[in-house]
């Protein structure tokens, strides 16, 4: 299913490297330290990894990002290694939700998730996350998996079917070989799911209060100590390979919430000529390098329509990997618009990476509008008819 | 092509096939080069606006490489293995390249990692990361210097030393002023061009109308000292699948004062998946 190749460190990695690129599956992911060598035949072994699947284009390994119309236009998922930046809606009524699907895929996936926010405590924003919508094909894979254990499962529930198993049997990480789920915003996820998956908070008021002397520079204190709380995880739970002790094998999904708020300490949203304007980017920076050389994938909300100084938010596009901005009515003259009157806000694809590739699989749609019904949450074309009749009157 | 100074309009409008043991045959043509006879002592600015214009980097990269020039490249924006991967589509070998002492690449991704969590002995390239205030980009020049002197044995293994940076505008968003990375981009020309009789590419963003001061500064200030200036830019008209944007090909004089005008070119540009078709304006070969 999902490839990735694997490199020993040195002379001997770049070898394979360039032999494996010959084969066009090898990932911009290059992993230090030594390979296994039960399984070292000569060529790059073979690892897959739940809930990740290599790109048709470059064989870049992506992740869903949980709503699957996304995956799509973003040519496929996201890839392993890089920044999702989006750009918050006026009233951070939607980007929210964005957040959480991309977590509750990773729950659903078995991967680690790591959740950091300045206003909310993580462990809230798990509770909230939606519930997974199961199809008949996928719950037949589960009902095989659990059939073997448990002879009667006859009571057939659509969506909270992991209540009839809790009672009776260890309840183990929710695999399932698909990749992009569909979520039921109405409905919360189950609690079982959220105390089998693996997980780590970081709330800016809890580890500030705590008086480590971080060393100075330019990045505010709260941005220090996110970016050491990341760096330790990937370390010590084996994602960037460079840990002996730890073989790890799964992806670990970072969230962090509102990034640029003044909860975090910085100006940017405060004021046009804020002193610490370096922090940010600077602290985008770093996060891209940690994630260049480790198996995790990150998405960033960010109240853009906050900050005043333009050149700031060009900054951060250019050092983020993906964009995407949400644009919703609500308050806007655009509520009242014909052509709008069944949608709830835009959706603008600002950026796709060009990586390992001198084109970017960029969707020709571009005047892309998302609504919010009552379990799910959708991304459409803005029909060609509409936009006719509303030039016409 | 010897003795034009205008590349042939029927080449443009055919298009020409690619070949990929080649970078860009095309803008080779255009720019009237080839690998054999890379002028020296040249700074060239490559600048996008509302575009990527990294496919200029990977090509820049790929021709001094093939020229048998010594290479340092300062890639502050992607991994190594992304530069890579493109540069074997054009033909090269970068790992080949840096074992056999070709390439210097300072992978900027990964060693900001190594200085911000760790703090080092020696000086490192990439110091400034630690700093609290705005310091200077002295370390990074001695890195490029002691990239680019030749070995003292005197025998010159490579035609001449070029440094390549992608790209200029992120130094300013991690805390540099204009002023650092311009007094960093002349000690960089004064050692490298004139003194090693080598070459010089790098790549700065044009934010546009994001009045981004700092950066229109640093654009401004080394537009006037490039001999060469490639300018990309998205279509004024928005996006188009068949023409991926405009690339303006400036020849300079920085040095001399006179009254002739700087000759320049307009090409219209689509980039696939190896080679990039550039185009007169309006000449697309998917409107034809």
């Amino acid at each position: 299913m999902a490839a990735v190749a694997t490199c020993g460190a040195g002379a001997g990695g770049t070898e394979s490297m360039a032999a494996a690129t010959s084969k066009s599956n090898v990932t911009s992911f290059q992993r230090r330290g030594p390979r296994a060598r039960g399984t070292d035949s000569g060529g790059p072994r073979l690892v897959s990894i739940a809930g990740t699947r290599p790109s048709v284009r470059n064989g870049q390994l992506l992740v869903s990002t949980g709503l699957p119309a996304l995956d799509q236009l973003l040519g496929g998922g996201l890839a392993v290694g890089t920044v999702l930046l989006v750009e918050e809606d006026k009233y951070s009524i939607y980007s929210p939700l964005l957040f959480k699907y991309f977590l509750a895929e990773g729950i659903i996936n078995g991967h680690t998730l790591l959740v950091a926010s300045a206003k909310e405590d993580p462990a809230d924003i798990l509770q909230e996350l939606p519930a997974p919508l199961l199809d008949d094909s996928c719950k037949k894979e589960f009902d095989e998996d659990v059939c073997n254990k448990k002879p009667e499962s006859d009571i057939k529930m659509k969506i909270a079917w992991r209540y009839q198993l809790s009672p009776k049997m260890e309840v183990g990480p929710v695999t399932s070989s698909r990749f992009g789920h569909y979520y039921d915003v109405s409905k919360r996820i189950p609690r079982e799911l959220i105390e089998t998956s693996k997980w780590h908070g970081f709330f800016l008021p809890e580890k500030m209060s705590s008086a480590d002397k971080v060393e100075c520079c330019s990045l505010t204190p709260g941005y220090m100590k996110l970016l050491h709380f990341i760096q330790n995880i990937i370390y010590e739970e084996g994602f960037d390979g460079s840990n002996p002790q730890k073989k790890q094998r799964n992806i670990l999904r970072i969230g962090i919430q509102s990034l640029g708020l003044p909860l975090w300490g910085d100006d940017v949203c405060c004021s046009e000529n804020c002193d610490s304007s370096h922090s940010l980017s600077k602290f985008l920076y770093i996060l891209r390098g940690l994630l260049r050389t480790s198996l995790s994938a990150c998405i960033i909300t960010m109240p853009t329509h906050l900050i005043q100084n333009k050149a700031i938010i060009a900054r951060v596009t250019n050092l983020s990997d993906t964009v995407v901005a949400l644009e919703s009515f609500v308050g806007s003259e655009r509520e009242t618009n014909p052509l709008y009157k069944d949608y709830h806000g835009l959706i603008h694809i600002r950026q796709i990476p060009r990586l390992n590739n001198l084109i970017c699989d960029e969707s020709d749609v571009k005047d892309l509008a998302f609504k919010l019904k009552r379990k799910l949450f959708t991304i459409e074309k803005i029909s060609d008819a509409l936009k006719w009749w509303s030039r016409r009157s | 092509m010897k003795g034009m100074h205008l590349p042939d309009i029927r080449m443009l409008l055919q298009g020409a096939s690619p070949r990929s043991s080649e970078m860009f045959p095309e803008l080779n043509n255009l720019l009237n080069t080839t690998p054999d006879k890379a002028e020296q002592g040249k700074l060239t600015l490559l600048c996008d606006a509302r575009t990527d214009g990294s496919f200029l980097v990977h090509h820049f990269l790929s021709f001094y490489l093939k020229a048998n020039c010594k290479v340092c490249f300062v890639a502050l924006l992607q991994s190594f293995s992304h530069y890579n991967i493109v540069a074997q589509k054009l033909g090269v070998s970068l790992a080949a390249a840096r074992e056999r002492g070709q390439l210097v690449f300072l992978e900027g991704l990964k060693s900001s990692v190594d200085v911000f969590f760790q703090a080092q002995e020696d000086p490192h390239p990439l110091q400034f990361l630690r700093e609290a205030s705005a310091g200077n980009l002295q370390p990074l020049y001695e890195f490029v210097r002691e990239a680019l002197t030749p070995a003292d044995n005197g025998a010159a293994a490579w035609r001449c030393p070029v440094l390549l940076v992608d790209d200029l505008s992120v130094l300013l968003s991690l805390g540099m002023g204009a002023v650092a990375v311009l007094d960093f981009v002349h000690y960089c020309r004064a050692t490298v061009c004139c003194e090693l009789k080598g070459n010089m590419v790098a790549l700065v963003h044009d934010s546009g109308d994001a009045e981004d001061e700092e950066n229109n500064t640093l654009l401004i200030g080394l537009s006037h000292q490039s001999h060469l200036i490639l300018r990309t830019e998205g279509l004024a008209t928005g996006f188009c699948k068949d023409v991926h944007g405009q690339l303006r090909i400036l020849w300079r004089r920085p040095s001399q004062s006179t009254a002739r005008r700087d000759r320049s070119l307009t090409f219209q540009y689509k980039i696939q998946d190896k080679n990039v078709s550039f185009f007169a304006r309006g000449m697309s070969p998917a409107i034809l």
